[in-house]
């Protein structure tokens, strides 16, 4: 079996919360816990006067990559809903392969 | 496409529509599914088919749910009488007998002091912003339509001056928002540099910009972001070059920019030549404003001045986003003209990935939405001869329904030119269909040129935190009057201190309409805003508009037998129905619009100006009395200005950065987007933090010459030493609403801070961006706060005009020639 997984380009990752919020609704999650989580990496600068702030959004345990929602041909919630578009779902190949042409701030995840 | 309603297997309903508001937004239209299961919404989605929001969905929709069925949303038509103001004896009555306490009470006011002594008070940007104007002139008959935010200093600056100087509705960043085949459209080329000027799209509300196709672009194209903000955003740390200048000094920046440009040949001279007028004049008014100029006044250097303007300007195509910081500031007429020029020089003015213009409504739809905003191509007109103005605003405001008001007597000439304030500030009348603000909050508190007795507050908060300054004046104000009245959905610090009838107002996906981004300034669709559900009694502001002026003036209303009757017979050319099946109808226009004919009422080539050109040299400003040229001038308050002021409050001070999960005051009860900014926080240098110390989370006080409030410390690094930031719009809805307590209205309000009268020469702008403050830690949110009632310190340039005791048509009044 093909295993699937979310790929996440955090360069781009704006912080906008709806991917939590979207997997809340999807899942029927409580207020207080997540199945996706955006955690930020709060601003600073670097000795060079470059800056750092990054958002990185990422599933948890209660994640399951939307099952049913992927066997009726939609999108995992937080994909489709992700404003900045910086989420991606597809088979492990096909993330590496994105990872590997995005090169830099970018991640796979396998919840 | 999938059809409008789909039946699910369950027995649910699914529903594809556009959102506008309530709860509060601005018309950007996002696409939405809305899961309907036994009448109730139990999900929301973002619709995948929508051409511009292609499934996104920001946070506030995503928990409408949450709003739509909280428990403290009031969904039947409320009274309380008027003795009772400020407690909370509310009691749910019918909605005949609601109607029949306003129009008794409209009545009794009209026979005994005059229409014009009612007012109609409208919030900012939200869907209620087509009908405030509508149900003061064509249902009470009065003229005073009132936005009150100090200087109209939202959206309605930048729309005027862009009037003014070129038309062609509200210049946008090109997103492929007009094109067919959205970015993959052959006629669609990307920016390659995006300047964000004084606006953070995707936080902010934009007007009807979808913020995020920013990052969209920057992801697909390799666009660049030049900003302009005084404070390091996200995005400005994936941007070019990020030009953090002191508050309120933008049009110093903007100046050198041109300076820049023209002194190194970076602009589009065929493009300068044959579609400007007065560009050597503007490069003579700019000519000082060197880049080291502008860095002393502004701190930043000249060197990344110098870069972002070249950048800026050797780059094709570019584009230029300006935001509300234009609006907020009294020198923002003379921002908004440098920054206009900006976007024209470059020759990449409605071209392919420039900054791009609307052509008004291509099936003279928009009285669908109104029988009173100015329609586009009538407002275009309106600016090519300023001795018009005031003619052409009556035909465009007015349309039908004024036509009928005047032949009826609901309305005449002579009670329309009672509009208060406007002929002090006659170009805030010219092209906005309000009072001039800030004059009308004087005639509400001395009862000069007459008094008020009667408000309707549509889906407004003048009392709250969002877009009034020194609410405690409207407070002390509003509470006096006869009668009140709100359409809203939750209780709010304005109704509960000054109102006595309450109307539930229904959300977006409980009624029908038609949404257009900016307003038909600059549309790239038309959306159908459809009605999926019904909760209690609530109604939308087009059904209330129908229901009252069918009671009040049914000469013109009663001809429409419900809202979708009155929506089909105004929706011109668009069909109605087919809107329904289709749910978004894309505004295909071609690039380059000034060449073909299609900017101008007579259809020639050109901009609808006096000379057919982009007047960078304005001859309509300088019919109000305004300079035609740019000029900078330093913020009223601050270090050079007020350098003896500020020994006590050492801060400059900016506010009203946006966070994407609350619109201005709305929202703060929504369980998941509260969790997301549980508090009203101030931003603040580690240096000056460490001097007071301030460690983050603490509580601060902020404090002007006008008041205090309490907000918590964030401690970064990504705001100037010297400067702060303070958000807007909080008050906390699961306190005592009752007064004193407001909410807690008193406690976080950025506004307090904030006077009233600092407009620049035309009556635009105010201090909500460049004001100066203190700050202090102090043990928590404090018990209840009291605004200050003490005497305020006046700016001295402005001391002259902060009188109360305003005379009508006062001798000091610009004289304005007919025509230049």
């Amino acid at each position: 079996m093909t295993q699937n997984a979310l790929y996440i380009n955090y360069e781009f990752c704006t912080g906008c919360h709806s991917c939590e919020i979207a997997c809340r609704n999807e899942k029927g999650i409580g207020l207080d816990d997540f199945g996706m989580k955006v955690l930020e990496d709060r601003p600073r600068q670097h000795a060079d006067g470059s800056w750092h702030w990054d958002y990185i959004g990422y599933p948890t345990e209660l994640c399951d990559l939307c099952a049913d929602r992927v066997a009726e041909g939609k999108l995992p919630s937080c994909v489709q809903m992700c404003q900045a578009k910086c989420l991606h779902y597809g088979t492990v190949d096909e993330c590496a392969q994105m990872l590997t042409k995005k090169g830099s701030k970018a991640a796979i995840f396998m919840p | 496409m999938a059809e409008f309603k789909t039946v699910n297997s369950d027995g649910s309903v699914t529903y594809r529509t556009c959102a506008w508001s309530p709860p509060g937004c601005h018309p950007v239209g996002c696409g939405l599914l809305v899961h309907v299961k036994d009448d109730k919404v139990t999900k929301v989605e973002g619709d995948p088919e929508h051409p511009i929001t292609r499934g996104a969905l920001c946070s506030r929709c995503l928990a409408l749910p949450e709003y739509m069925y909280h428990p403290d949303r009031i969904i039947y038509p409320m009274k309380r009488a008027k003795e009772d103001r400020g407690l909370d004896k509310w009691e749910r009555c019918s909605w005949d007998e609601a109607v029949n306490l306003i129009v008794t009470n409209a009545k009794a006011v009209s026979e005994k002091y005059g229409p014009e002594s009612i007012a109609v008070f409208g919030g900012t940007g939200r869907e209620g912003n087509d009908y405030y104007s509508t149900f003061a002139n064509c249902v009470f008959g009065t003229p005073n339509a009132v936005y009150a935010q100090p200087g109209w200093s939202c959206y309605g600056p930048r729309a005027s001056i862009t009037a003014f100087m070129m038309g062609g509705g509200y210049p946008e960043i090109d997103y492929a928002q007009k094109c067919k085949d959205r970015y993959e459209d052959p006629a669609f080329t990307a920016p390659e540099v995006i300047v964000l000027w004084g606006k953070e799209p995707l936080r902010s509300n934009p007007d009807g910009m979808f913020g995020h196709s920013v990052v969209e672009m920057m992801q697909q194209f390799g666009t660049k972001v030049i900003m302009v903000d005084p404070r390091m955003t996200w995005i400005g740390t994936r941007s070019e070059y990020v030009l953090q200048l002191r508050p309120g000094t933008d049009t110093a920046m903007a100046m050198a920019w041109i300076n820049v440009m023209v002194e190194e040949g970076l602009y589009d001279k065929d493009f300068v030549e044959k579609w400007t007028y007065g560009f050597d004049e503007m490069a003579q008014a700019c000519a000082e404003m060197t880049p080291e100029r502008a860095a002393e006044i502004c701190g930043v250097s000249a060197e990344d001045i110098r870069a972002a303007a070249r950048l800026y300007g050797s780059s094709h195509p570019s584009s230029l986003c300006w935001g509300l910081a234009v609006d907020q500031n009294p020198n923002g007429v003379q921002l908004g003209q440098c920054l206009l020029s900006l976007m024209a020089i470059t020759g990449d003015l409605d071209a392919p990935g420039g900054t791009i213009l609307g052509a008004g409504d291509p099936h003279a739809s928009n009285a669908a939405r109104s029988d009173s905003v100015a329609d586009a191509d009538e407002a275009r007109d309106a600016a090519d001869y300023a001795d018009r103005l005031e003619e052409e605003v009556y035909a465009n405001q007015m349309e039908t329904a004024i036509t009928y008001a005047y032949k009826y007597g609901l309305m005449t000439e002579e009670r329309y030119a009672k509009k208060i304030g406007v002929d002090k500030y006659p170009a805030i009348g010219a092209v906005m269909w309000t009072v001039a603000p800030d004059e009308f909050l004087k005639a509400l508190e001395t009862g000069k040129p007459y008094e008020m007795h009667m408000a309707m507050i549509q889906s407004s908060n003048p009392v709250g935190s969002a877009i009034s300054g020194e609410p405690q004046r409207w407070h002390n104000a509003l509470k006096k009057l006869d009668f009140n009245f709100c359409t809203d959905l939750f209780m709010n610090p304005t109704i509960m201190s000054c109102c006595d009838v309450f109307l539930p107002l229904a959300t977006t996906v409980e009624h029908d309409a038609i949404v257009v981004p900016h307003y038909s300034l600059n549309m790239s669709f038309f959306g159908a805003e459809r009605k999926c559900v019904q909760v209690g009694e609530c109604k939308s502001e087009m059904e209330i508009l129908l229901l009252l002026g069918n009671e009040i003036f049914p000469q013109y209303w009663g001809q429409f037998e419900d809202e979708t009757d009155y929506i089909r017979k105004k929706s011109g050319k668009l069909d109605w129905d087919n809107l329904c099946q289709e749910v978004i109808v894309t505004n295909v226009e071609p690039y380059y619009k000034y060449e073909s004919g299609m900017l101008r009422a007579d259809k020639q080539p050109g901009f609808p100006t006096q000379t057919g050109r982009v007047e960078l040299y304005s001859y309509t400003y300088e019919a109000f009395g305004e300079s035609p040229l740019p000029y900078y001038e330093e913020p009223a308050y601050g270090p050079i200005s007020t350098p003896e002021l500020m020994k006590d409050y050492p801060f400059v001070l900016t506010t009203g950065a946006r966070r994407q999960e609350y619109f201005h005051s709305e929202h703060k009860q929504v369980p998941s987007l509260r969790k997301i900014s549980p508090w009203p926080e101030m931003e603040i240098n580690p240096a000056d933090a460490a001097a007071l110390g301030i460690e983050q989370g603490d509580w601060v006080e902020m404090a002007s010459p006008y008041g205090t409030c309490r907000q918590r410390a964030v401690v970064t690094p990504t705001i100037k030493k010297g400067v702060v930031h303070a958000v807007h719009g909080w008050s906390y809805p699961e306190e005592s609403g009752e007064e004193p307590t407001l909410f807690g209205n008193w406690r976080s309000n950025i506004n307090v801070l904030m006077p009233n009268s600092v407009n620049g020469k035309l009556g635009f702008g105010d201090t909500f961006k460049c004001m100066i403050c203190s700050c202090k830690k102090v043990d928590g949110p404090g018990e209840h706060a009291s605004p200050k009632e003490s005497e305020v310190y006046v700016e001295p340039s402005r001391a002259a005009e902060f009188t109360l005791a305003q005379t009508w048509r006062p001798a000091t009044a610009p004289e304005y020639s007919k025509g230049a």
